[in-house]
């Protein structure tokens, strides 16, 4: 302990600085009364994360950094993560721009400092070194979320869906709290890595019984799948997805899964590692109960935002086979699957931020366009957002040559390799359930009349360039996967030097 | 079984006993009052283990401020406000009691000597609030200033639900002093100049109608 205070190494943590210091910016700006004022709080929060982004990529580097007394540590992941936490969050405003002017209820000044404010959240829980900076980022992300579900306070469904997932986030909160505090008590430290040393020593060296800190872990792990929404800890997903306004859905369905699985990653790979045995095959139980929930439920589902709140339940149990996959008897094969895992989240999120951008640009006011129903005949309406709607259907299925083909390849490749042969084919019979209803939205998009009183869909130009980028990106990154998986893989590797497989 | 061990089951008996009560009373301001007093015994407890800041800070922010809040709004969820006034009396004697238990304690803590020196002494001449501020300024000031944003982040969203006026007006009960007063008498009462007619009866309850019409409309409006 150091008496006095000695000014920190600020430059590491320079994106999150600059990013308070705007979120603030903003809330000042957002006081004003007149509209104008509101454009402005909207463009200074869009051109920040912009900012934000560029700082972090100035920022990288091979070597491994740490500050504020070991508890923030910035490597290549945490980079990688904080710019793709940027663009998601850059991305999620630009589709809801429209969306959120349309509703006058929801404050949109207060909705932009409370994202930016989330944001903050999400980049301090990717960089936490130290279960505490890792609790305080996960609250501040999931209080700023809570609030702009339920900022449109006259909707019945939204203030429900607020008050689910505010209960249900304190209930994970506290599990995740009381697993770190028995780690705590047996490690005697806050620590990350020093936990990670710890553990190792007192087990292999020291000999010390393993309950004590696998009953923290089951709690940490049931901490993080509620996070992370993965059956059995999925209850408040679907109604909360459903009960929110689509912009905060988005919001929600997209960056917050980024910081979850980084702290998922400094968690169990980072921290507690030595109890390898233990948590794969806890993340094994999650993944299959997930994967097979998540796709059988989903087609019993009317309502798009369920559905696709369902097919999120599904992909996260993708993620978790990778994650369960890292150490095995055959060898060490971490990188390959984690940045499998990695490589899976990226896909996942391109093909959720364009679906939802579409549900909110067929939007308009008190109208919301989230029935199955409300999707037919698209292609009479508009053929170009059909075409675009069924390229990220096939990506979520997994057809080939799409983004979300080359995901679940990686994902299955690194199952086999780890010798689960059985977890692969468990896989791939969920995938083909799954792709049922990912299909059957193509054909009410594609063979299904139109309803005569549709009205025609106006997008502005700017959003609908962002759709199609978004969604050609898919398609791009399914034919060249090989950047996006070189970049995935050297975030792991400089960050935790796993040996190439 | 020394007197120190004596203390610490005593008060651990209070603790749980008071602990079960408040998720077994039917009546929530009963189940309020022994979560006071768990807190106030858990005080005690920490102050045997030589956590006198943690205690204090207990005593003062759980016990002073958030339980005070938490029985008022416990006592305002009850829409029958009547039935909580009547059944002051009933309250009392419990209330007088945890009082008193209140009371014992805080005397047995602050006159008996067992309390004023301690076995072990963690750091001579260190108290341990001296020691927690010195940590918090400088190894935990990251997790210190971020808790600060997560206090401002529970601020702005408890505004942006809450503030009804501004914005919007529909649904606003907002009334703004400055407009009250510069009232006009015609703002409020409109004369209607009605043309005289045979038939007295009919004209008369017209203008009555009006007037009264304008004189609740003026009422509202104050």
């Amino acid at each position: 302990m150091s008496q006095y205070f000695v000014l920190p190494d600020l430059l590491p943590a320079l994106p999150e600085l600059f990013l308070l210091f705007m979120g603030l910016v903003v809330l000042l700006v957002s006081i004003g009364k007149k509209s104008s004022a509101q454009t402005v709080a909207f463009a200074l929060t869009q051109l920040t994360l912009l900012l934000t982004f560029v700082l972090v990529i100035r920022g990288v580097s091979s070597e491994i950094e740490y500050t504020f007394s070991n508890m923030f540590v910035r490597d290549m992941l945490a980079d990688f993560l904080k710019a793709l936490v940027c663009l998601t969050v850059v991305m999620t405003l630009s589709y809801s721009r429209r969306y959120l002017v349309e509703r006058v209820a929801i404050p949109m000044g207060e909705y932009c400092a409370l994202s930016l404010l989330a944001t903050l959240g999400m980049m301090v829980m990717i960089s936490a070194n130290h279960f505490l900076p890792l609790y305080l980022g996960l609250e501040i992300m999931s209080l700023s979320l809570y609030a702009m579900t339920a900022l449109n306070r006259n909707d019945a469904t939204a203030t429900e869906a607020a008050m689910k997932y505010f209960v249900l986030g304190a209930l994970a909160s506290g599990f995740l709290l009381y697993g770190m505090s028995l780690v705590y008590g047996v490690t005697g430290s806050l620590e990350i890595s020093e936990i990670a040393m710890r553990t190792g020593g007192k087990l292999y060296v020291e000999g010390m019984d393993k309950t004590p800190l696998v009953f923290g872990l089951v709690f940490i792990v049931a901490g993080l799948a509620f996070k992370l929404g993965v059956v059995p800890f999925h209850m408040w997903l679907p109604d909360v997805y459903h009960g929110a306004p689509t912009a905060a859905t988005l919001f929600i369905a997209a960056a917050p899964k980024l910081a979850t699985f980084a702290i998922v990653i400094r968690l169990l790979v980072d921290g507690l590692l030595p109890l390898y045995e233990d948590w794969q095959s806890m993340l094994m139980l999650l993944a299959v109960l997930s994967m097979g929930f998540g796709n059988i439920v989903a087609i019993a589902q009317r309502n798009i935002k369920r559905m696709l709140a369902y097919s999120a339940i599904a992909h996260m149990g993708f993620v978790l086979l990778g994650l369960c996959c890292g150490v095995v008897a055959g060898g060490d094969q971490r990188l390959h699957a984690y940045s499998s895992s990695l490589f899976y989240m990226v896909a996942y999120l391109l093909a959720t931020l364009a679906a939802f951008g579409l549900i909110m640009m067929l939007s308009r006011a008190g109208f919301e366009s989230d029935r199955l129903d409300d999707f037919k005949g698209l292609n009479q309406r508009s053929p170009w957002l059909a075409v675009m709607m069924m390229m990220l259907m096939l990506s979520m299925a997994g057809i080939p040559i799409l983004f979300g083909f080359f995901a679940k390849f990686a994902i299955l490749s690194a199952v086999v390799a780890a010798g689960y042969y059985w977890l692969a084919v468990l896989a791939v019979i969920f995938s083909l359930v799954g792709a049922f209803y990912y299909l059957r939205l193509i054909k009410i998009m594609y063979f299904d009349e139109a309803p005569a009183d549709a009205l025609p869909i106006e997008v502005p130009f700017s959003t609908r360039v962002l759709f199609s980028v978004n969604s050609l990106a898919v398609v791009l990154i399914g034919v060249f996967p090989q950047n996006v998986m070189v970049m995935c893989a050297s975030a792991f590797y400089h960050s935790y030097q796993f040996q190439p497989y | 079984m020394d007197f120190e061990a004596f203390i610490f089951f005593f008060l651990a008996t209070i603790l749980v006993v008071a602990s079960l009560r408040v998720i077994t009373a039917r009546n929530p301001v009963h189940a309020v009052l022994y979560l006071i007093l768990a807190f106030f015994t858990a005080a005690g407890v920490w102050l045997l283990l030589e956590a006198e800041f943690l205690a204090l800070v207990l005593v003062m922010v759980y016990i002073g401020a958030v339980m005070v809040l938490f029985l008022f709004v416990v006592m305002m969820l009850d829409l029958d406000l009547d039935q909580v006034r009547q059944g002051f009396w009933r309250y009392m004697p419990l209330g007088a009691l945890i009082g008193f238990i209140i009371v014992l304690e805080m005397g047995a803590i602050f006159t008996h000597r067992i309390f004023q020196e301690s076995a072990v002494v963690p750091m001579p001449g260190e108290s341990n609030t001296r020691m927690l501020g010195a940590i918090l300024s400088t190894d935990f000031a990251y997790p210190f200033e971020l808790a600060a944003v997560l206090l401002l982040v529970a601020i702005v969203a408890a505004v942006a639900l809450t503030y009804r006026g501004g914005r919007t007006h529909s649904g606003s009960r907002a009334i703004n002093p400055a407009e009250q007063v510069r009232v006009q008498a015609a703002d409020r009462l409109r004369i209607v100049k009605m043309p005289v007619t045979r038939e007295e009866s009919e004209g008369v309850e017209g203008e009555e109608a009006g007037t009264e019409g304008e004189q609740t409309g003026e009422t509202k409006a104050c």
